[in-house]
């Protein structure tokens, strides 16, 4: 062949030597002048067309020459279309596209294994059967064995989920096994859908789905955190395995057969109709989305298509002798998924900076603009939240009326409505130091400036920042502030300089839209949680500010409606205190309007029936819990199964709500303290809140109110009519689940150490009198903690 | 879903709110929806507290001073009310500023009531000025415990002297819409969902 083409190409020159001599001259013309440019056609014609002949003989080689049927190819399509989980996964994780678009592809990836086996499975069967003997009713049925196949994967690991969910709530005993017990359900699900020929990925799905918020309420945090490490680890050795497989098997030449037609055209064919694909369904889909899918969305989920090794696994299991062109298409699938898993792997990344950065404006802030863009992101996020960013579901809520009826009931264990955890001695604990450095300090609650508590971060507390103390802390997207360093000039622009990065480094960043997506291989905590840490406790500690100084201004005034209150709060005693505190639920918490609002709903609520604030209650919780799940949803980091328990504690709403009670009881609880000693007002209204926070807390099912322990101050106290009276004698009840939120800062290390707090806590105790927290009962009142605060003050 | 207690009727004066705030009739009932969703008790107002019980303002630095905007005067706020200041976030259509009636007045999502909004945020006291002091304040909340005192007041002197025009030691309102006039303060404070 060679040989050939260099012979043609000697002719050529040959030919082009004679034609100087044979090009017809008119002789003794002189040429017309300088020449830039000729036009030689006929002295490269000849090499020219041979040379373009060659070209397209060679083009034409590459022409896929597969033998194989219509079937074949439809066999080939569906094992090549479905995208890959693991492989989505491993790229978005380092993408950190927004929630919403992680959700669409990945959640793609992973149902589509119902289609992708069964189109699989039908395809197979059709090549197996010939063509010429599929009939009309093959169609019919293999579109009904795709709802087959899809549903009854679903219902296998749904029903795996429950019993996963039954058993762990029995467990308490013998924890060892939980994560025994987790794993191996889990893989019967797999296996037990790959035994009825259903999709097991979709089965081993909603086992996970279905089960969680019961497992995870109902496992002990060190089996949470065995059952999160393992499945990294596993899933980590998994893909590694699958991934060499794949590079050996492509390296292994006697197993495939390339074609470079093939290879081409569905490398070009698999991009161009998958954007087809996605633009079609995305234009359809913004019909009915509130939030449409922009442009940058678009492309990153057709691009994000990854295939990966669902894809060469069905490929190899090809029957050679039914589809003689195994070998071309297995050569393909390695290529395509080296492609789409290297190259649009590694470039999907940029390609999303390119494309947003291409979309912000570049100019350097002022520090005006600086701070009051922040302002504006925390303005919307906050106005978001108030609207309720997601709607009023329908649907949701039934469902979650029925999960919290019948569903959490059965599947939780009864003490994770009780928070019960060895955490909450932590907590207690640092409830406890807290109150009493606030006390040492004075204890005037009014003070805006002096309240500094050991576990609270105190900005007088900061000796020095840095300047590139901030800027490695900072971190901010919108921190532009680099361009400011190099050209610093004048003292004033140093000045300048300085201030910005304070300012970009000191802000806190408003709730984060485009959240870090799970993480296979990280745990880790955020600056995020450490970021709603410090503001909770500041807003916490303004309201109850707020509402101490209200309280004095009103209280006196309504002193008759007090006792009547309180009255009836005897009356109902400890037995019926569930009911008291759901008719008080809707006082909520302390406020400084509490006090009003306490007796006008006071008034209202003599008349309501118990079964209707029952409803409200319901109501209120669901209410609760849905902004829970929003609330959930921002800035959290991990995987699906958080292990690390301080990122749920702060924002979960109805801990969070209830939270507020409890961290102001703690207060409240100081409050009372040292308003015995000047002859402050007792906060009955706190209490009141308290008492609606506990049968919240009850009811609540989440499974963050596992890890935030819950104050449920319930003091059904005796109080005198007057309130300057104020001495607390409450009770004393073994119960209280409390939370303590600014704690937190400490609760998260103390996590780890929670053995070693052990013997902090036991010298400890002789102040704090503490009492044995392994029972729990439902409507017990508390105090127990009020009780052990006078105590503590005394000594 | 659920439209059979959301029917429009329910909504009293809903015309007129929609004609004052510009809502459309589904945003009106979502919000109506959410109304009530926040109103635990059905009494037909909100308080402070049913606001503070959304867990995410707990943990937003000016979650605080939001709420305090929805309760002008008085400690509750009706459905008008509530609509009213979430009128100020819809989102700026081109329609909006074509058809305007120059006699009508501004519509509530105008950037210039949008940037009446936020500079309320800051003016607690309501004198038309956002004195350093206030500005102080609102570092204070929106800054993060590892920037000291020192540094907050040094900040906080320098924003009220860069958009201080006038020497009066104050950012009044003209002088914070100047000083913002680059941002697109239509869109960041625009939310998508609110038509």
């Amino acid at each position: 062949m060679l040989r050939a083409a260099l012979s043609l190409l000697a002719l050529p020159l040959a030919g082009a030597a004679e034609e100087p001599t044979q090009k017809p001259e008119s002789p003794g013309e002189p040429p017309p002048g300088l020449e830039l440019f000729r036009w030689q056609w006929h002295e490269v014609e000849a090499p020219y067309l041979v040379a373009l002949w060659i070209l397209v003989a060679s083009l034409a080689k590459i022409a896929p020459r597969v033998q194989a049927g219509l079937l074949d190819f439809l066999l080939f399509g569906s094992l090549i279309s479905a995208v890959d989980p693991v492989a989505v996964l491993a790229v978005f994780e380092e993408v950190h596209v927004n929630e919403t678009l992680f959700i669409i592809v990945f959640g793609e990836s992973l149902l589509n294994d119902a289609v992708t086996v069964v189109l699989y499975k039908v395809c197979n069967s059709f090549v197996e059967m010939g063509s010429a003997n599929v009939q009309a009713t093959d169609y019919l049925k293999g579109v009904a064995s795709l709802f087959v196949v899809s549903l009854g994967g679903a219902a296998v690991g749904l029903v795996f989920a429950f019993l996963l969910a039954l058993t762990t709530r029995f467990t308490k005993r013998v924890r060892i096994i939980e994560p025994l017990l987790v794993f191996l359900l889990a893989y019967a699900a797999y296996l037990t859908a790959e035994m009825a020929s259903l999709s097991a990925i979709l089965a081993v799905t909603m086992c996970g789905l279905g089960c969680k918020k019961y497992v995870e309420a109902n496992i002990s945090h060190k089996s949470r955190t065995t059952v999160k490490y393992t499945m990294k680890t596993l899933a980590s050795c998994a893909e590694t395995v699958i991934f060499m497989l794949l590079g050996i098997s492509a390296v292994d030449s006697s197993k495939w057969a390339w074609d470079s037609g093939l290879v081409l055209g569905t490398l070009i064919f698999i991009l161009f109709f998958r954007a087809l694909g996605v633009v079609l369904q995305t234009w359809v889909l913004n019909q009915f989305r509130l939030v449409p899918l922009d442009k940058i969305d678009q492309v990153v989920m057709s691009y994000g298509g990854l295939r990966g090794a669902v894809a060469f696994a069905l490929v190899i299991l090809l029957d050679r002798t039914k589809v003689p062109a195994k070998d071309y298409f297995v050569a393909t699938t390695i290529v395509v998924v080296f492609f789409t898993v290297i190259v649009q792997g590694l470039t999907i990344k940029p390609l999303v900076k390119w494309l947003k950065v291409k979309r912000s404006e570049h100019h350097k802030p002022t520090l005006n603009q600086e701070l009051h863009e922040h302002t504006f992101d925390h303005i919307l996020a906050a106005v978001e939240d108030v609207v309720g960013h997601h709607g009023y579901h329908y649907w949701r809520d039934r469902w979650e009326q029925f999960d919290k009826k019948y569903l959490s009931q059965l599947l939780m264990r009864r003490s994770a409505y009780r928070i019960r955890d060895q955490i909450w001695d932590v907590y207690y604990r640092l409830n406890i130091r807290d109150a009493i450095s606030f006390v040492d300090q004075g204890g005037h609650v009014l003070s805006s400036t002096g309240l500094t508590l050991p576990s609270m971060p105190s900005r007088n507390s900061v000796a020095e920042t840095s300047v590139t103390n901030l800027l490695r802390e900072s971190g901010s997207g919108a921190c532009l502030d680099l361009q400011v360093i190099d050209t610093v000039r004048s003292g004033r622009d140093r000045e300048d300089a300085v201030m910005h990065h304070l300012l970009c480094g000191g802000l806190y960043k408003p709730r984060r839209r485009y959240k870090a997506s799970c993480s296979r291989h990280f745990i880790s905590e955020d600056a995020q949680e450490r970021q709603d840490k410090e503001v909770f406790q500041q807003n916490m500690k303004r309201r109850l500010e707020s509402f101490k100084s209200t309280k004095h201004n009103i209280c006196f005034t309504k002193s008759k409606p007090r006792p009547r209150k309180t009255g009836r709060r005897k009356k109902d005693g400890v037995a019926n205190a569930e009911a008291t505190n759901g008719k008080h639920r809707g006082l909520g918490f302390q406020d400084t309007a509490a006090v009003i609002l306490t007796v006008e709903s006071e008034e209202e609520e003599e008349e309501s029936d118990s079964s209707e604030t029952e409803k409200e209650d319901d109501e209120g919780i669901i209410f609760v819990a849905r902004a829970t799940s929003e609330v959930l949803q921002e800035g959290k980091v991990s995987g699906s199964l958080e292990v690390c328990p301080s990122p749920r504690i702060i924002p979960p709403s109805p801990t969070c709500a209830e939270k507020e009670l409890p961290w102001k009881s703690g207060q409240g609880d100081l409050a009372v303290y040292v308003s015995s000693e000047t002859t402050k007002i007792v906060p009955v209204d706190m209490q009141t809140g308290w008492n609606q926070s506990i049968s919240s807390l009850e009811s609540l099912a989440s499974p963050p109110c596992n890890q935030a322990p819950i104050l449920t101050c319930l003091p059904p106290h005796p109080r005198g009519t007057e309130e300057p009276q104020v001495p607390l004698h409450l009770p004393s009840d073994p119960r209280s689940s409390f939370a303590f939120p600014p704690s937190l800062a400490k609760a998260g290390r103390s996590r780890s150490e929670s053995s070693a707090d052990l013997p902090q806590q036991q010298e400890l105790q002789p102040l704090m009198g503490h009492k044995d927290h392994t029972h729990l009962s439902p409507g017990t009142a508390t105090s127990h903690w009020c009780i052990q605060f006078n105590r503590g003050s005394r000594l | 879903m659920g439209s059979r207690s959301s029917h429009a009727a329910v909504i009293p004066d809903g015309d007129s709110i929609r004609r004052e705030t510009g809502f459309s009739q589904a945003s009106l009932l979502r919000l109506h929806h959410r109304f009530r969703a926040l109103d635990r008790n059905k009494k037909g107002y909100l308080s402070r507290m049913d606001l503070q019980q959304i867990g995410a303002l707990a943990v937003n630095p000016l979650g605080d001073r939001i709420i305090e905007s929805f309760f002008p005067d008085g400690q509750r706020v009706d459905f008008p009310g509530f609509v009213r200041v979430l009128a100020h976030f819809r989102p700026v259509e081109d329609e909006d500023t074509e058809t305007q009636d120059p006699k009508k007045p501004e519509p509530l999502n105008s950037r210039r009531n949008k940037l009446h909004y936020a500079f309320q945020l800051y003016d607690l006291d309501r004198d038309g000025k956002i004195s350093r002091h206030e500005m102080l304040q609102v570092l204070r909340l929106m800054v993060g415990v590892q920037v000291t005192e020192e540094q907050l007041e040094n900040i906080a002197d320098r924003t009220v002297q860069e958009a201080d025009e006038d020497g009066d030691g104050a950012v009044s309102f003209v002088e914070f819409t100047k000083s913002l006039e680059k941002m697109d303060v239509e869109q960041k404070m625009s939310i998508r969902i609110l038509k």
